[in-house]
């Protein structure tokens, strides 16, 4: 049995005629905190939504626990996101539910336990990000990363092999930020599963990841440990790690001559 | 000037393909929820919750309007029969133009606008926020755990709201016909009854509500499911849905009454 | 809301929607008057139906005691043929004539069902012999008026 959980080999994924994804080769072990960075809208959502089951690949492999995602019916489809947890880039918390009842879900759809046991493995979940105190409390009474945390609760409710995180950092205050990159690290190794996370946030996911895949209009252009990434020579890596205005990201969008636009050019 | 009047009815034909195709869909979708109905019968309580939203909420509208429209149908009603001597058959005004027609489309119309709307926008958000993806993240069929308990639950309360909203309507008229004006109370209820057949009115107007009540869920179910994952699509599907509602009603009470009332 | 609370709700309003119904069907529909329970068919032919419907009541005495079950045309006789539909409870002498009466002046037109002396009842099946067809205002009025010149001729005659 590999080491590795997830293996991609040549993927490529494409939107009717715009290719999104092409030739994306990405290895993921056990254990491991697994980034993906890059700009907006250059396919690592996609990519995601790809490992998640939500798409099919146009062409290529992406195993997942040895299964070929490509190949699966909607049985098998929602027998492997069992074992699969997703962190959406709000929450996405059942707003009709208590906090108690959101991280309770999976537990009441998919088991049979009693009720005693549920609260317990419930109150254990939240004990674990910090919100055992806020069960009774509905998903409009709470900030956005009490949100996230229990969105983070609810998505180990099952104990999964795998969680896969949108934009986890997206909006949050330092503080939340770095109570978020802390327990996806902590979680991660006390339940020696896998996480992937798609952000955009350098400082707080190259304190804590393992590896990093850089992505840029579908392509994979960087990949490496945190400490090659931020010495990387690449002027994309480059621009996007400093934060620089100008590089192989433009500034201006594509517009025509600027004396043309304000009538001095002859 | 021909190229402008091509391109006016490329736009048309399209339009109406577009509309005619979203129907197809629609259908397809009213399958996949009845499909998908086993898991809501075999937990009733989800089906419960969605009565409460759809029909006890809508209570406090369906009985105030009921009222009101018994009420007015009485004092019209006493205008015109009082031309032809008939006050008598007041009773039979009231009770005959609410169970066929006023408690059926009535009821359905302020139930579209109420719950239909309703529907729309809960599930709308919640695909907005993402949550519909999150439930098939986790392994639970959105469409069996949210789309069709809401189906059930607003297809139980319909014909229930619109016996309510008729039952309504003839107190009002009896309050103001008899109460208020002094028709004779024996006449008004006797020649109500004799005027009120069951099978034929009571029976059909029940069916006539079930049938809207279907029609009313789907579109809702269906703008909701359907609308782009933003706060201006969930709004303009809410809007959509209040107005599509309310033709089909109005368009299956025609094709309804035609079957059911073509007199003898 | 606790589930029980819900649950509660819930129930008072379909109870609540049940009652309706039942009060629509009795109080206001016929349902309890009139017992569906047996009944007997008996046939009478008449030469003018005028607006008679299926399901009009047959009344006798002014009670209701049936209902038109059936109206054809024979075409042999060229008269209509109506079959009535009477409550088992009210067994009816073989020589009982029907007519076509009017509720009110311009009212709902019933069969008015009266009793003969016969000592032998009507059997399901059985055919009316004295019948009364319904009074077509026209005629009436053509009748009024040409007793009306009758009346008036031997006054302008010699």
């Amino acid at each position: 049995m590999s080491d590795n959980l997830i293996e991609i080999r040549d993927l490529s994924f494409a939107y009717g005629p715009r290719q999104v994804l092409k030739d994306i080769n990405l290895n993921a072990r056990r254990g491991q905190v697994i980034a993906i960075m890059g700009n907006s809208g250059c396919g690592k959502t996609t990519l995601l939504r790809l490992i998640g089951g939500a798409l099919r690949p146009t062409s290529g492999s992406l195993l997942v626990d040895g299964t070929e995602m490509g190949q699966l019916d909607q049985a098998g489809l929602y027998r492997l996101r069992r074992r699969m947890g997703m962190l959406f880039q709000f929450g996405a918390l059942f707003t009709d539910m208590s906090v108690f009842d959101n991280v309770a879900f999976q537990l009441r759809e998919h088991t049979d336990l009693p009720e005693a046991m549920i609260r317990d493995l419930v109150f254990m979940k939240l004990n674990a990000v910090g919100l055992r105190g806020a069960h009774d409390l509905m998903p409009s009474e709470l900030s956005g990363g009490m949100a996230r945390r229990v969105a983070l609760a609810r998505s180990i409710a099952l104990d999964p092999m795998l969680i896969l995180y949108d934009e986890p950092f997206a909006g949050l205050d330092p503080i939340s930020l770095g109570v978020t990159g802390n327990l996806i690290r902590r979680m991660t190794d006390t339940l020696g599963m896998t996480s992937i996370v798609v952000t955009h946030d350098v400082q707080e996911s190259l304190k804590m990841v393992d590896y990093v895949y850089f992505v840029s209009e579908g392509v994979i252009v960087a990949q490496g440990a945190p400490a090659e990434i931020k010495d990387s020579p690449l002027p994309y890596v480059h621009q996007f790690v400093h934060g620089e205005e100008n590089g192989p990201v433009p500034f201006h969008y594509p517009a025509p001559d600027y004396a043309l636009d304000l009538g001095l050019a002859a | 000037m021909i190229d402008t009047l091509l391109a006016t009815l490329r736009r048309i034909g399209g339009r109406t393909v577009d509309r005619v195709w979203r129907m197809g869909v629609a259908a397809r979708f009213f399958l996949l929820v009845l499909l998908h109905s086993g898991p809501s019968f075999r937990r009733f309580h989800l089906i419960v919750r969605e009565i409460f939203t759809a029909g006890v909420l809508s209570l406090i509208i369906i009985l105030v309007s009921g009222l009101f429209v018994g009420m007015v149908l009485g004092l019209q009603g006493y205008e015109t029969l009082q031309t032809y001597g008939a006050e008598e058959s007041l009773g039979v005004l009231v009770s005959l133009s609410l169970v066929r027609e006023l408690g059926p489309v009535v009821a359905a119309l302020l139930f579209a606008s109420r719950a239909g709307s309703a529907i729309t926008a809960e599930i709308g958000l919640m695909k907005a926020t993402e949550q519909i993806a999150a439930m098939e993240m986790m392994a639970v069929d959105p469409i069996a755990r949210v789309v069709a308990p809401r189906f059930w639950g607003a297809v139980i309360s319909m014909p229930l709201l619109a016996a309510l909203f008729s039952a309504m309507g003839v107190v009002g008229g009896y309050l103001v016909g008899v109460v208020l004006i002094g028709v004779d109370e024996g006449s008004f209820w006797s020649q109500m009854q004799a005027a009120v057949d069951f099978q034929e009115d009571i029976l059909n107007g029940v069916i006539k509500s079930v049938v809207f009540g279907i029609a009313i869920t789907i579109i809702a179910l269906f703008e909701g499911y359907d609308a782009p994952p933003t706060a201006e699509g969930v709004s303009r599907a809410t809007t959509r849905t209040v107005v599509t509602s309310s033709l089909a009603i109005l368009g299956l009470d025609f094709v309804l009454t035609a079957f059911m009332f073509r007199g003898v | 809301m606790q589930r029980a609370t819900l649950d509660l709700w819930v129930g008072l309003f379909v109870m609540a929607g049940i009652a309706a119904v039942l009060f629509l069907a009795l109080k206001v529909g016929n349902l309890g008057g009139y017992d569906s329970s047996e009944t007997y068919l008996v046939k009478a032919a008449f030469d003018n139906i005028g607006g008679l419907k299926p399901r009009a009541p047959v009344k006798s005495a002014g009670v209701v005691v049936g209902r038109v079950a059936e109206i054809g045309f024979d075409p042999k006789t060229y008269e209509a043929t109506v079959t009535l539909s009477v409550s088992a409870r009210y067994p009816f002498p073989k020589d009982s004539s029907a007519s076509i009466m009017t509720s009110g002046l311009l009212g709902e037109q019933y069969i008015a069902l009266e009793a003969g002396g016969d000592e032998k009842m009507l059997v399901d099946g059985d055919a009316l012999k004295i019948t009364q067809g319904a009074v077509v205002l026209e005629n009436l009025i053509g009748q009024f008026l040409y007793n009306k010149s009758e009346s008036e001729t031997p006054a302008a005659g010699e």
